[in-house]
């Protein structure tokens, strides 16, 4: 399984005196069990992209080839594209609605047409899988759930469809620190544990650079650079034009290099920031 | 002490749908903010940080115990707005806080309402949107502009109501790195020309601009000072599932390494400079 976007164009309104165009030029691939993490300010055209992915919007020019298959052509079936790539909206929780847990996150499978041992199977490992105990909550009322707890059955009824492309729209937005860490823990376990192609759009920098196999940047409907965390975020200046920041570590370690302390370029990481530093404070003979 | 709230004992209690069974979101809890200060309030999600700022400004009213803002007490019909012309209120998605077609009529809405004269709304309007560097926007209509530019607009329309206090709950969560910046500015410019805030966030960064962090866990206080001393319990913070500053993160992985970084270091600026000092 691999993605190769090529020429993507979206125009929103065509032929309208409104016409604007919101994708332009878009060539990009990821490969199979890749992380591709996606960062760039509100409207840049990320959630545009995210929706040509799987099927929701057509391209005006361009291909969008997955696992072999040209999703842009006509007559290629949208329940076969959607079945192998699931999408995970902002805030998926307000998209819960049955009574039970086990029942919400049942019913992708159920619309897959599969028999009732696979989609109890399927929902049971789903659950599990996003760190939830099954016996416990797969008769609980999804609406009396913490917000991370709802967030992580949201994501479980994504994940039970088995997707071979996962692709999450700012995940952790208003979770607090630990549930933004658990459901992230989650989605690097369920991308370690099925080999799917897992796509990320965050913006959070620290995040990104963590998980991240590769990063694209996209602003005002154009991919402004695509590599790994360590080449994006070594282009400072680049991003901050685009109205994008660096890792908050890396900022702090690219400050201390501007002031002329010497440790390697763009850290991305708290840990390796503590190493260098003090490394380089000992070979200046201090503390 | 001259305090702009004060809450004494407060109790409250939302009753569980179909029942008459409580859950306790907020279990005792006096507290006084300052007229004038800069209070963040942090705690996981379900903590009762939301529910404490309904409190404020009589969206909710307490189960027992008492809640004073400038004096009125926020159970008094006869003063509900007075209660919400003292405290204005900034929620999380601005999308929800926005009635108007157009960005000035947007920010009029409230002062209209208060019954003001039309020639001072002109004035409050023009104000708040200078306040918010929103101007050049005066005449568009919201929903064409960004989440950032929005919560602006929605802090404006606040702003011309002149409360003496704002509660913002959650104002960044929805926004990008650059709208969270400039929600952050206008949050220490409007501190400094003297409004009481109260600023309720998940990103432990935005709370360490603040003067006071109250820490809440299921309905309780357990952490109340000044940043440098509350980020100080690092373990307390993490077991209530928050976290630290990248800071304070950053200078307990430096002590292991045995670099003695001081305990008062909280911004990344001071970071910087005491590191630098080595060099």
């Amino acid at each position: 399984m691999s993605i190769q976007v090529k020429n993507l164009k979206h125009i929103y309104e065509k032929g309208m005196p409104t016409e604007s165009i919101a994708l332009e030029n878009i060539s990009f691939s990821v490969e199979d069990g890749e992380f591709l993490g996606i960062i760039g300010h509100t409207g840049s055209g990320k959630s545009t992209l995210l929706q040509h992915l799987n099927g929701l919007l057509k391209p005006s020019e361009g291909t969008i080839v997955i696992g072999g298959i040209d999703i842009t052509a006509d007559g290629v079936s949208m329940v076969e594209i959607r079945k192998k790539i699931g999408l995970v909206f902002q805030y998926p929780e307000y998209q819960l609605f049955e009574e039970t847990v086990a029942k919400d996150v049942a019913f992708g499978p159920k619309n897959l047409g599969l028999s009732e041992e696979e989609i109890e199977e399927r929902v049971k490992e789903a659950i599990e899988l996003v760190g939830l105990d099954y016996e416990n909550i797969k008769d609980r009322s999804p609406f009396e759930l913490s917000g991370g707890q709802k967030r992580r059955v949201a994501i479980a009824g994504v994940v039970a469809m088995r997707p071979e492309v996962l692709i999450l729209d700012e995940p952790t937005a208003g979770l607090d620190p630990k549930a933004h860490k658990d459901v992230l823990d989650m989605v690097e376990e369920v991308h370690a544990k099925t080999g799917n192609i897992t796509i990320l759009v965050s913006h959070n920098m620290a995040d990104i650079a963590r998980l991240s196999d590769k990063v694209l940047v996209i602003d005002n409907g154009h991919l402004v650079t695509m590599g790994t965390p360590k080449e994006v975020f070594s282009h400072r200046d680049e991003l901050s034009e685009v109205g994008l920041d660096l890792p908050p570590i890396t900022n702090l370690t690219e400050m201390l290099r501007t002031r002329g302390m010497d440790i390697e370029e763009t850290i991305l990481t708290v840990d390796e920031a503590a190493k260098q530093i003090a490394q380089y404070l000992k070979s200046k003979g201090n503390n | 002490m001259n305090s702009i709230i004060k809450i004494e004992n407060l109790i409250f209690e939302y009753t569980k749908e179909n029942t008459d069974e409580g859950i306790r979101a907020i279990n005792d809890v006096s507290l006084n903010i300052e007229r004038g200060s800069f209070t963040a309030i942090l705690g996981k999600n379900g903590s009762g940080k939301s529910t404490l700022a309904k409190n404020l400004n009589s969206l909710l009213v307490p189960t027992s115990g008492v809640i004073y803002v400038n004096g009125f007490d926020t159970a008094d019909d006869e003063h509900i707005w007075d209660v919400r012309q003292s405290a204005g209120m900034v929620f999380q998605n601005p999308d929800n806080q926005l009635v108007s077609a157009v960005v000035e009529d947007d920010i009029a809405f409230g002062p209209e309402n208060l019954g003001i004269d039309p020639a001072e709304i002109r004035k409050r309007v023009d104000k708040a949107l200078e306040d918010v560097n929103m101007g050049k926007f005066r005449d568009k209509p919201p929903h064409l502009l960004s989440g950032g530019q929005k919560q602006r607009i929605a802090i404006a329309g606040v702003v011309a109501m002149k409360p003496e206090c704002i509660i913002f709950d959650e104002p960044t969560a929805m926004l990008d790195p650059k709208g969270r910046s400039e929600i952050m500015s206008i949050i220490k410019e409007l501190h400094d020309e003297g409004i009481t805030v109260v600023l309720i966030t998940h990103f432990m960064e935005e709370a360490a601009c603040a003067e006071r962090v109250i820490v809440m866990h299921e309905g309780k206080i357990i952490l109340d000072g000044k940043p440098q001393e509350v980020f100080s319990h690092e373990k307390e913070l993490r077991a209530v599932n928050l976290d630290v500053p990248l800071t304070i993160e950053l200078a307990t992985k430096l002590r292991e390494e045995g670099v003695d970084v001081p305990r008062n270091i909280i911004e990344m600026e001071e970071m910087v400079e005491y590191l630098c000092q080595y060099k």
